[in-house]
């Protein structure tokens, strides 16, 4: 292989936004979803891992990764209508069922995954995209799994569900103004049931990126996070699913610039690079956020922006 | 967000308990309807233990050993519970103000580097002085990093609860950066830490108990924030702001002033829990310091309702919860998630009975 | 570990001990009552703590295999536990086996559970045998009931790199490893010095995770270095498996660490360093159960039992074996040291002067902070 200097630092950091961002992009979107409707999910840690753990388990117990994939998504929707059911309660909070569901998908996981540590489940494939290529680093990045893809299609077709069809008129006017969503004869409820359990199917199957393609196994480190900062990035992509998945692309590519940058001989800061994301993120809220009015794309509902 | 939050607290506790018949309905509603969802926990948990093989039965009696039932099992527990109180007073102050922290874990790290680094530069002046302005620093560090959370949503509109996640994660990079860069201490080989304070330097044990002295600075906290609370005009002033931002505003209240006093104090407690890890347990600031104490405080202040009272016994029942994990391992061969498990169905079960709050008559006031 | 932690600590500590009531109780006992080995030659108990979890194809599995090889042993009970914090957890799960499980000899395996967690228990419990994994125990510094215990596993490393070095067309190696501390950068020293006898071109790219356990960031590592064009990958984290996988699929050979891999890269693993930590907890229990006092200051390498290597894989060349099993041989024999000069460091400056060598058991390895010539990467 011919060495690329500099240019490799580039051409791994763009391999590594494909390679590491599918999950952000998933959970990313699930969670867009869920808030567009006027609730907030922070849960998606406890999602993301159980889906992890749960298609993994399946992919090893059947065969079958893509069997694994759906069962991901089942347990994801399967944790969104836990949180939808209690937080439809009165009096409830959703920030703080979030949380406890991140504790319990998480602590699940962990439990029943216990035993498929040690095993190789059959992983999901990857398209050759790179095939044109005669340099072998750009073939490598160019070996592009399914779900990249479909995520990738996946961000406009919700863009479009969301502004041009009648059920992304519903979940939209629930998440601005249930009052009016009432008034106007829609369950409430219902829709913010159904919105949060399409939030965690997604979840579930940005878990199972994780476990069956890249990293490609199971193992209780498998989440770093990736969960959790679902939140942050739908703020930062201002409840826009294109801006999504570019924000989904910016934090895995910035997941791959430490080692990156090791790999052509900066070795000092590691853990400065690791952050990166967090910094970015932290500033570009701080540049776009402003005290007196709430953020433009903002769902009425939803409760962090009140 | 703000109106959900500031229901709790008015339904949690009555502001001024008294004697009379209404009081004591509101107060046993405030007990009866957590104990029966801890009830309802045991019942769920007890039927998943029993499902992954396990015998309930065996499973309760060997969590209640393993937390209470012996001297060396309470000390166990309590040697737990005290940082638990200080992380969890840093969700639960800012809480009150309808703000919502779950970074605390970000403060203690701080906390801990920052009283790590002033020992270690200090070392020689006398112990008490040392460990006071170890303390201070810690407290200082820890404050200034949820205070920043709250002045990014005062002064520009940023949602705390992002901005104290994102900082949490900035905090521990930051740690590992110091620790193993320019803060290192060149002796630490295999374990990367700043220079040890030296055994003379470090908080003991409290008398006859082997349990740091952590356990009572938390002890005090809660009841000092529960002053300051309920008790003070200070209090009134944050909880009226966490009810209505706007009325307080009108009533002549600074916002911001209150905020940004209540997320420093926040931070200063998860700070000092971070130097007391420091200064009673680790000795110097590592890798170490990240055990996930800050996400446990959260579960706690939910529990408690906020209250930061009620923070004592709830942190006390996950003490013991943690305190018990060890011989469910080691007794039943069941895995350490096991207790995460417990934690989840109880938090759930908890959060869920917030429903619950007025829905019975027996506890409505009369007349 | 060092001079500040000397004799003030024991003092303090012994103080502290004397104070607390009930549990310190046996601390006022000083040492050699009869009664608890008298009880321990009829029944012993063990307790294992781990850092991570048991099966995880690494560092906690290398220990747990022993530990489980320990279990049916007659007269011996086993207890452990997983997933314990270097916090004041760790020493409560001590105590805990202690007191509730009656554990007379214990076993943190974790390098974080060494100081100050291990050492402040032993303190109350004189008669408890704390032995522990990969600290720096000295004899009167630390307590007279602690031990440690470690294996020369870079000599595993070398016959590592001498495998990569006969493996490689690129010339180029890489190494991902969790930290710059002592331990693993003796490791990539040893690999690359292996890789350097059989062509002293050769090169070792080493990519720092940050931290023990990061299967993204380590996935992330192998492709960098795959894609840098290194064509052999070795590493020094909790668990390989994500490593030894992913260079699996990017269809490049790897050599194994802490326990065997061969099932995860049936193609590409050559062969592995692998812990064989039995021979040492045997000794540990039979010596215990015989009334002696296990060893204190325990360490030992290919020759000792303490490591093995992974089978060869099949991609493993006739004059790699051979190349391989020679060293091994003198390994076995003991004379083979790794660290004889000349040796400089990758920044240039001579480290090991030529005819000078350091044994495996001198202590100047044990804090390694510098990475040979052929190390591209810095220790901080």
């Amino acid at each position: 292989m011919e060495d690329l200097g500099w240019w490799g630092v580039v051409l791994a950091v763009l391999a590594g936004a494909i390679r590491v961002s599918t999950p952000f992009l998933f959970v990313s979107l699930g969670e867009l979803l869920t808030e567009k409707s006027g609730r907030i999910n922070l849960g998606l840690e406890g999602t993301l891992v159980m889906g992890a753990m749960s298609g993994y388990a399946i992919s090893y117990l059947t065969g079958s990764p893509w069997l694994g994939v759906l069962v991901a998504g089942v347990a994801g929707a399967l944790f969104g209508m836990l949180h939808a059911a209690i937080c439809s309660l009165p009096r409830v909070n959703d920030i703080a069922v979030g949380i406890a569901l991140m504790l319990l998908g998480t602590g699940l996981a962990f439990f029943l995954g216990k035993a498929f540590i040690q095993p190789q489940a059959p992983i999901l494939p990857a398209i050759d995209f790179g095939w044109w290529s005669d340099v072998p680093q750009v073939r490598a990045a160019l070996q592009i799994n399914v779900l990249f893809v479909i995520g990738l299609l996946l961000a406009p077709f919700l863009l479009w569900v969301l502004t041009n069809t009648r059920w992304g008129l519903i979940v939209r006017t629930v998440g601005d103004s249930a009052d009016a969503a009432r008034a106007m004869g829609y369950s409430v409820d219902l829709v913010r049931l159904a919105a949060t359990m399409a939030g965690g199917f997604l979840a579930g199957i940005g878990g199972s990126f994780l476990s069956l393609y890249y990293p490609g196994s199971w193992n209780e480190g498998l989440s770093s996070g990736q969960g959790l900062m679902a939140v942050a990035l739908v703020i930062f992509a201002r409840w826009h699913p294109i801006r999504c998945l570019g924000a989904a692309l910016l934090f895995g590519g910035a997941g791959a610039l430490g080692p990156a940058l090791q790999s052509v001989g900066v070795s000092q800061g590691y853990y400065l690079f690791n952050a990166a994301p967090y910094v970015l993120t932290l500033v570009i809220m701080i540049a776009t956020c402003s005290p007196t009015r709430t953020l433009a794309g903002a769902p009425g509902e939803l409760s962090i922006t009140k | 967000m703000v109106d959900q939050i500031a229901r709790l607290p008015r339904t949690a506790s009555p502001l001024f308990p008294g004697f009379s018949l209404d009081s004591v309905r509101r107060g046993a509603e405030a007990i009866l309807i957590p104990v029966g969802a801890l009830l309802a926990t045991a019942i769920v948990f007890g039927l998943f233990v029993a499902a992954a093989g396990a015998d309930p039965l065996e499973t309760y009696s060997l969590m209640y050993r393993g937390a209470f039932g012996t001297w060396f099992s309470w000390q166990n527990t309590l040697q737990r519970t005290a940082p638990l109180l200080l992380t969890a007073l840093c969700v639960a102050l800012p809480a009150k103000l309808g703000l919502v922290i779950i970074g605390g874990e970000g403060a203690l790290v701080m906390g801990g580097l920052v009283s790590a680094a002033v020992g270690a530069a200090l070392i020689g002046v006398p112990p008490w002085l040392l460990l006071g302005l170890m303390a201070m620093a810690g407290m200082a560090a820890g404050g200034a990093w949820i205070a920043l959370a709250g002045a990014l949503r005062q002064f520009r509109g940023v949602n705390e609860t992002i901005s104290s996640l994102l900082l949490a994660y900035i905090a521990i990079a930051l740690m590992n950066h110091m620790v193993e860069g320019p803060l290192r201490d060149p002796a630490s080989l295999n374990k990367p830490s700043t220079p040890p304070l030296g055994e003379a330097n470090m908080i003991g044990s409290i008398p006859g108990l082997d349990v740091h002295w952590g356990l009572v600075f938390g002890l005090i906290a809660c009841l000092a924030a529960y002053v300051l609370m309920q008790r003070t005009t200070f209090g009134f002033g944050a909880r009226m702001v966490g009810g209505n931002v706007r009325a307080a505003r009108m009533a002549g209240l600074s916002v911001t002033t209150l905020s940004m006093i209540t997320c420093f104090l926040a931070g200063a407690s998860a700070g000092l829990a971070g130097m007391v890890e420091v200064a009673a347990v680790h000795g110097s600031a590592k890798a170490s310091l990240v055990a996930g104490y800050g996400y446990t405080g959260i579960l706690i202040a939910f529990i408690a309702r906020q209250n930061p009272l009620a923070v004592i016994p709830v942190a006390l029942m996950f003490g013991g919860i943690a305190a018990s994990g060890g011989l469910l391992q080691r007794r039943l061969d069941l895995p350490d998630a096991t207790i995460l498990v417990l934690q989840g169905i109880a938090f759930v079960m908890i959060l869920a009975s917030d429903t619950l709050y007025g829905r019975f008559r027996i506890f409505q006031p009369r007349g | 570990m060092k001079g500040h932690h000397g004799i003030s600590r024991r003092t303090a500590l012994g103080l502290l001990a004397g104070t607390a009531a009930g549990t310190a109780l046996p601390g006022a006992l000083s040492g050699g009552s009869p009664f608890p080995s008298a009880l321990a030659a009829k029944n012993l108990t063990v307790g294992f703590i781990y850092v991570g979890p048991r099966d995880d194809f690494g560092y906690n599995q290398a220990h747990a295999e022993a530990a489980a090889i320990l279990r049916k042993m007659s007269g011996v009970k086993v207890v452990e536990e997983e997933k314990v914090a270097e916090t004041s957890d760790v020493q409560k799960t001590m105590e805990s086996m202690i007191s509730l499980d009656d554990a007379t000899l214990v076993f943190p395996t974790s390098f974080g559970y060494f100081d100050p967690h291990m050492l402040k228990v032993a303190q109350k419990y004189p008669d408890i045998e704390f032995r522990h994994c990969g600290g720096m125990f000295k004899a009167g510094v630390h307590p007279a009931n602690t031990g440690s215990y470690f294996g020369y596993i870079d000599e595993g490393q070398y016959l590592n790199g001498i495998a990569a070095g006969h493996a490689t067309k690129s010339k180029k190696l890489g190494f991902v490893a969790a930290k710059p501390i002592p331990q693993v950068l003796r490791n990539i020293n040893a690999f690359t010095l292996g890789a350097r006898s059989v062509d002293p071109t050769i090169t070792t790219q080493v990519i720092f995770t940050g931290d023990w356990s990061m299967p993204v960031k380590e996935a992330e590592a192998t492709n960098g270095l795959v894609n840098a064009g290194v064509d052999v990958i070795t590493c020094h984290v909790d668990s390989p498996k994500v490593v030894v996988e992913t260079s699996e699929r990017r269809g490049i050979y790897t050599c194994g660490y802490h326990a065997n891999q061969a099932p995860l890269a049936p193609k590409g693993y050559l062969t592995g360093a692998e812990w064989n930590w039995i021979t040492v907890y045997k000794d540990f229990v039979e010596k215990t159960k015989a009334g002696e006092k296990p060893g204190q200051f325990v360490r030992g390498g290919m020759k000792d039992g303490f490591i093995k290597t992974s089978a060869y894989g099949p991609a493993v060349s006739p004059e790699s074996k051979a190349a391989s099993e020679a060293v091994k041989a003198k390994m076995m024999a003991g004379d083979f040291p790794i660290f004889a000069g000349p040796i400089r460091t990758n920044a240039g400056k001579e480290i090991i002067a030529a005819g000078q060598s350091y044994g495996q058991t001198d202590m100047w390895l044990e804090g390694m902070d510098w990475l040979t010539e052929g190390v591209i990467g810095s220790t901080s």
